[in-house]
């Protein structure tokens, strides 16, 4: 009885270290990537990692001085995977919407931009309710921009969705979509800029209502994690601050990304 | 705990996924096997010149996923101009029949390999028996073989029915929404994986036991000369 007691109490005193020390301290965090979202995070020729969401990664662990794990992971089982503890923070450029806040929570955000359609040079679509019928749209599955096609012109248009922007993007080469909605940063540059998206242009309006695009892109971490919020939250402060974030910004854009 | 509106919420979705599931395999498997019977005869024939093409084809289609067949059929044709310009592109530019072809070529090289098989096991006698009663070599394969081969083919023809409904799966990563499709619909909106996806298993299981059902049917029919009769 007495050397059960003493497992218990044994037991439980490990499990109380470990919790303790999970809790205060974040010597290394694993961090959730998708690399398949030019510019902000991308799979390099060489196999390696790159992008401003990496970058933006990179700085705040240095800047809360923990050593940074990154973990690729597919965009539509992210949250899941975060709930899962198969890493402890997305930097994916996760935009902060009142529907995953019931999930997990957000820092402030990291930057903000705005969505817009892409057609094909030529082709006269135009984004309006008779415009879109019957049109077929490229979207990223489990994005903001999925659920505003869905919520706004689910009835009217098809919708096409994929599992990487990447996916999309072909598929709008190939002829088998008419237009594709997405941030208009990674459609910018990781499509019409490149030498594949030269015969597409923009379309319509950007898009800002914040009941769909949310505020931005921010770090979302668990709900238990508050500790680690609060980590990440000072660090993106300090490195908006010191002038880290301009750096890595201008790497990538020639405007101001961090949005008003 | 399982949040059961979720579902219910949801089944018109899965409803409509399960639809595309049941067309696509069941379109896939009879494609496959009218393509297969010949293929499979052609595997049985000693001239190289017969046998040779066919065994490669068998020999790729069931050496590779079908994952990466799909692919190639579905990004991989579209990448060319040629192909975008040529006549077959309205057709290659849809999913469904991207999905189509390379299931039915899938299933048609596996389902050649049992008729192979089936009809290689058909006991010398009952040819040469047939021969002796004067039948023609077609005769002989339309009252003979052919007939008994699917016999024997049967329980491994249930099977590949069995792979090909749950290898249908991969028709959600070419934004077919197929069950598995709609399962990741509801994953993605509500980040709920584990309804998601449990939904979609219980579907699934439904199906292939109707499949698995259909199967015994057939059997009794086809086997009842060797079933134990009573008195």
């Amino acid at each position: 009885m007495i050397r059960r007691l003493f497992v218990v109490a044994a037991v439980a005193a490990i499990g109380l270290g470990a919790a303790a020390l999970e809790a205060k301290e974040w010597k290394k965090i694993r961090i959730g990537v998708e690399g398949a979202y030019p510019p902000f995070s991308e799979v390099g020729p060489d196999g390696k990692l790159k992008g401003f969401d990496i970058d933006i990664a990179h700085a705040l662990c240095a800047k809360i001085g923990a050593e940074c794990e990154l973990v690729l992971q597919d965009w539509d089982g992210m949250i899941p995977a975060l709930l899962a503890k198969k890493f402890d923070a997305i930097v994916a450029s996760m935009s902060i919407t009142e529907e995953r806040k019931r999930r997990v929570d957000f820092t402030d955000k990291y930057y903000q931009t705005a969505a817009r359609f892409v057609r094909k040079k030529g082709s006269g679509i135009e984004i309006t309710k008779e415009g879109l019928k019957g049109k077929k749209i490229g979207v990223q599955r489990a994005t903001i921009h999925d659920n505003y096609l869905t919520d706004n012109y689910g009835d009217t248009v098809e919708i096409v969705r994929y599992g990487t922007q990447d996916e999309a993007n072909l598929d709008m080469l190939a002829g088998r979509i008419d237009l594709l909605l997405a941030d208009s940063i990674a459609l910018l540059d990781g499509f019409l800029k490149t030498e594949r998206g030269k015969d597409f242009e923009f379309v319509g309006p950007e898009l800002r209502d914040k009941r769909w695009f949310g505020e931005g892109a921010g770090i979302a971490v668990r709900k238990e994690d508050q500790d680690l919020k609060k980590l990440l939250n000072d660090a993106i402060a300090a490195i908006r601050a010191d002038g880290t974030y301009d750096k890595i910004a201008k790497k990538y854009f020639d405007f101001d990304i961090y949005g008003g | 705990m399982i949040d059961l509106a979720l579902v219910l919420d949801n089944l018109p979705l899965y409803l409509r996924g399960t639809w595309t599931t049941l067309w696509l395999t069941f379109a896939s498997l009879a494609l496959g096997l009218v393509l297969a019977v010949p293929l499979g005869l052609a595997r049985t024939s000693r001239n190289p010149l017969i046998n040779g093409p066919v065994w490669a084809y068998t020999y790729f289609f069931r050496g590779t996923p079908l994952l990466v067949q799909l692919f190639m059929i579905y990004y991989g044709a579209a990448q060319f101009v040629w192909v975008r310009e040529s006549v077959f592109w309205p057709l290659l530019s849809q999913a469904w029949f991207c999905a189509l072809l390379a299931f039915t070529l899938n299933t048609a090289a596996y389902t050649a390999e049992i008729v192979r098989g089936a009809v290689q096991a058909t006991p010398r006698g009952e040819i040469e028996a047939a021969r002796a009663l004067g039948m023609s070599r077609a005769l002989v394969l339309r009252r003979i073989v052919l007939p008994s081969a699917f016999r024997r083919a049967l329980p491994a023809y249930g099977n590949e029915m069995v792979f090909m409904l749950h290898g249908s799966a991969v028709a959600s990563t070419v934004t077919i929404v197929d069950l598995t499709g709609a399962a990741r619909i509801v994953n993605s909106r509500y980040y709920s994986p584990y309804e998601a996806f449990l939904t979609a298993a219980v579907f699934y299981l439904v199906l292939t036991f109707l499949i698995v059902g259909l199967v015994k049917l057939l059997e009794r029919r086809w086997y009842a000369h060797l079933r134990p009769r009573p008195g």
